[in-house]
């Protein structure tokens, strides 16, 4: 609980979506951000206590402590079915998924592809950070072409390791998809601009307009080899170019939305 | 009491609406098939949850997301679709939630055929997903033993927070015969102290979460003995099994689903011929009968294990008998149902004196087969 005085205006506190566990992210790396929208757009929605996570297997793995609210964790890349499970048998709860790149767009693809084609009415938080955390930054299908990993050492050679896979571009083809947007975290405003995008998303699901998803683009210093600066930096500059943000999907009824 | 004829899938499906099944989610694949299609019709009906997922991986998770809301769910499926649900299987099992699955068996490996098989005996009783863990297996011989048994394993399966398998082979799910439905259960919701159900529906509107991960080898230690001491309990207090003639049996055939329907037959044509022969026919093939098996060691001259595949529960079998009497085994692989014909002139062998328990039960029958079918 935080005091204050009558002429204090507190402007900054923990979201009561989250528990007191401290995150155990890298220094500089951006699940923190993202975590910390949703924890304050479940707030402001008044939705904490209908509210059901599924984490993934990645860097977030263990999302299910930091979230005030019932979470489950799935097996790698199967996430939007097991929300499906869950949001089937209990349709009046709030269901978001929160997954990587290496668990959505790797593994994963076929249950995505499948729950946005059903249209389940699930909320996606997709972080992308062009290679897998968790595992020491191996290439993941969002790399960047050129990109060093740990598993294309001489840089990801398009012609034998394939291009980057655009996932709003790709998920917005679905008309199952109500809502997928792509928004990055490298500064201020544009972190302003992905809280309103994860709000729209999780609304979408909350007046049963259908599948929703924000990518955002994140950073991993750690496996990058770079400051938590550098790599805002090269978010900014090396990622927005193959990952434009923007709106890919917004269906006539969520572009109606009052929030 | 009615009897209705119904078709095997079929019954399964209604048996499970009638024990209060809330969702189901499978994909198609045959010989199992039929299940979805009548739950297709039959859960919207009902106001319950189908879906036809993308794959047997999307229909395993989304059983295990509804199994932690803690409703009576169930997916089906025949052996390739299974295979690809066994990391599902091990996640389910880690996470102590009840799940419900079928298996109508086919020939195998691979895409093999639609033909009835008990070649995965082995994946189910004995392995499937990572890791160290159990599953209750039940093996029905007709269809309304398999409808009885759909409606205990959603009782078993919450009772224990396991996995329910119920292994049938094609034969079963294909063929017709006359069934006495269950009533029709209510759906209940149980207050579970462990399902997420979201905040507001917990007692004390505490947080709950599911998970199977335990970074700390000695927490998964723990989990692994805390699984084997649920294992202990069900296998103390679950065990079933049949007996056929065995009274007065000096020769005692073992088989389970339609082997040991088959079988059967067989025991009771070898009677007709003055043959001192009874029927052993496990209904939990996990946890297997083995004090059961056992206690027929000192009455009985000789076992003969029938099965439809090249002998898995024959190593179950020779655990129980541990060497102590013969035991021959006839198997039919690959998709082959056994004649009551091939069977009794097994348990005719088992008369004349080739019995001992130096004989190596499957190399003896392999020989015997590749006389008759070469293995190529
Ligand atoms: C079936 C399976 N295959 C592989 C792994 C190993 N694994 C764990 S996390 C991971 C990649 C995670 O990367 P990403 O989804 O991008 O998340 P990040 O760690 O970057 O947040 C892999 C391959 C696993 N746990 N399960
Ligand atoms: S490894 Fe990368 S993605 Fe994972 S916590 Fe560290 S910086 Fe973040």
């Amino acid at each position: 609980m935080v005091m204050t005085t009558s002429t204090d205006k507190l402007i900054y506190t923990r979201p009561t979506a989250f528990t007191e566990t401290p995150t155990h992210y890298c220094p500089g790396c951006t699940h923190g951000i993202a975590h910390r929208l949703v924890a304050e757009v479940l707030e402001e929605m008044g939705v904490i206590e209908k509210t059901i996570g599924v984490a993934p297997v990645g860097c977030s793995v263990f999302a299910y402590n930091y979230f005030n609210t019932d979470f489950v964790e799935a097996p790698h890349g199967r996430a939007p079915a097991m929300a499906t499970g869950i949001k089937r048998v209990l349709p009046d709860r709030v269901v978001f998924t929160y997954q990587g790149d290496g668990d959505l767009a790797s593994i994963g693809m076929g249950e995505i592809v499948a729950a946005a084609a059903r249209g389940e009415q699930l909320t996606v938080i997709f972080i992308n950070n062009a290679n897998f955390g968790m595992t020491g930054g191996q290439m993941a299908p969002t790399t960047l072409p050129g990109q060093k990993t740990s598993s294309s050492p001489a840089g990801r050679e398009v012609s034998t390791q394939g291009y980057p896979i655009k996932v709003a571009e790709l998920l917005a083809t679905l008309d199952g998809a109500s809502y997928v947007v792509r928004r990055s975290m490298h500064d201020p405003a544009n972190i302003r601009k992905a809280k309103k995008a994860v709000r729209i998303a999780f609304e979408t699901q909350v007046q049963g307009l259908g599948f929703s998803l924000v990518e955002l683009l994140s950073t991993c210093p750690t496996n990058w080899g770079m400051t938590p600066v550098k790599a805002l930096d090269f978010v900014a500059e090396q990622m927005i170019p193959v990952y434009p943000l923007g709106d890919y999907k917004v269906s006539p009824a969520v572009a109606v939305l009052k929030i | 009491m009615t009897r209705e004829l119904w078709k095997g899938n079929n019954a399964i499906a209604e048996a499970a609406v009638r024990a209060g099944l809330e969702a189901y989610f499978g994909y198609p694949i045959t010989p199992q098939t039929e299940v979805l299609e009548y739950l297709s019709r039959r859960m919207p009906e009902l106001g319950r949850v189908f879906v036809q997922a993308e794959s047997e991986l999307g229909a395993i998770n989304m059983v295990y997301g509804a199994a932690c809301t803690g409703v009576r769910v169930m997916s089906t499926s025949s052996s390739p679709g299974v295979s690809l649900m066994l990391e599902g299987l091990s996640y389910i099992a880690g996470t102590e939630v009840p799940a419900v699955l079928v298996n109508v068996m086919r020939g195998g490996p691979g895409l093999g055929n639609i033909a009835p098989a008990q070649g995965d005996y082995k994946q189910a009783v004995h392995g499937g997903g990572h890791g160290d863990y159990r599953q209750i297996v039940l093996a029905p011989a007709s269809i309304q033993e398999a409808v009885d048994l759909m409606v205990l394993s959603f009782d078993l399966a919450e009772k224990y927070r396991t996995i329910v398998m119920l292994i049938l082979d094609g034969s079963i799910g294909q063929m017709m015969e006359p069934v006495e439905m269950p009533p029709m259960q209510k759906v209940r919701r149980r207050d579970w102290d462990w399902a997420t159900r979201g905040r507001d529906q917990h007692p004390n509107g505490e947080r709950r979460f599911l998970t199977s991960i335990y970074l700390d080898p000695i927490e998964e230690e723990k989990t692994n003995l805390r699984l084997l001491k649920r294992w202990n309990i069900i296998q103390a207090n679950e065990v079933r099994y049949k007996d056929y003639f065995l009274e007065d049996a000096e020769f005692v055939v073992i088989g389970f689903g339609t082997a040991g329907r088959v079988a059967l037959s067989a025991v009771r044509a070898a009677r007709a011929k003055g043959i001192k022969v009874g029927l052993f026919r496990p209904v939990t093939v996990s946890p297997f009968p083995f004090d059961a098996v056992r206690e027929l060691v000192p009455r009985t001259r000789g076992f003969l294990v029938v099965e439809m595949n090249t002998g898995q529960m024959l190593d179950d079998v020779q655990v129980a008998i541990r060497g102590r009497v013969p035991i021959e085994f006839y198997g039919r692989p690959g998709g082959v149902v056994p004649l009551p014909e091939d069977i009794l002139a097994e348990i005719e062998r088992l008369s004349s004196d080739i019995l001992s328990v130096d004989r190596d039960p499957r190399q003896e029958w392999f020989k015997r087969m590749s006389a008759l079918t070469p293995a190529g």
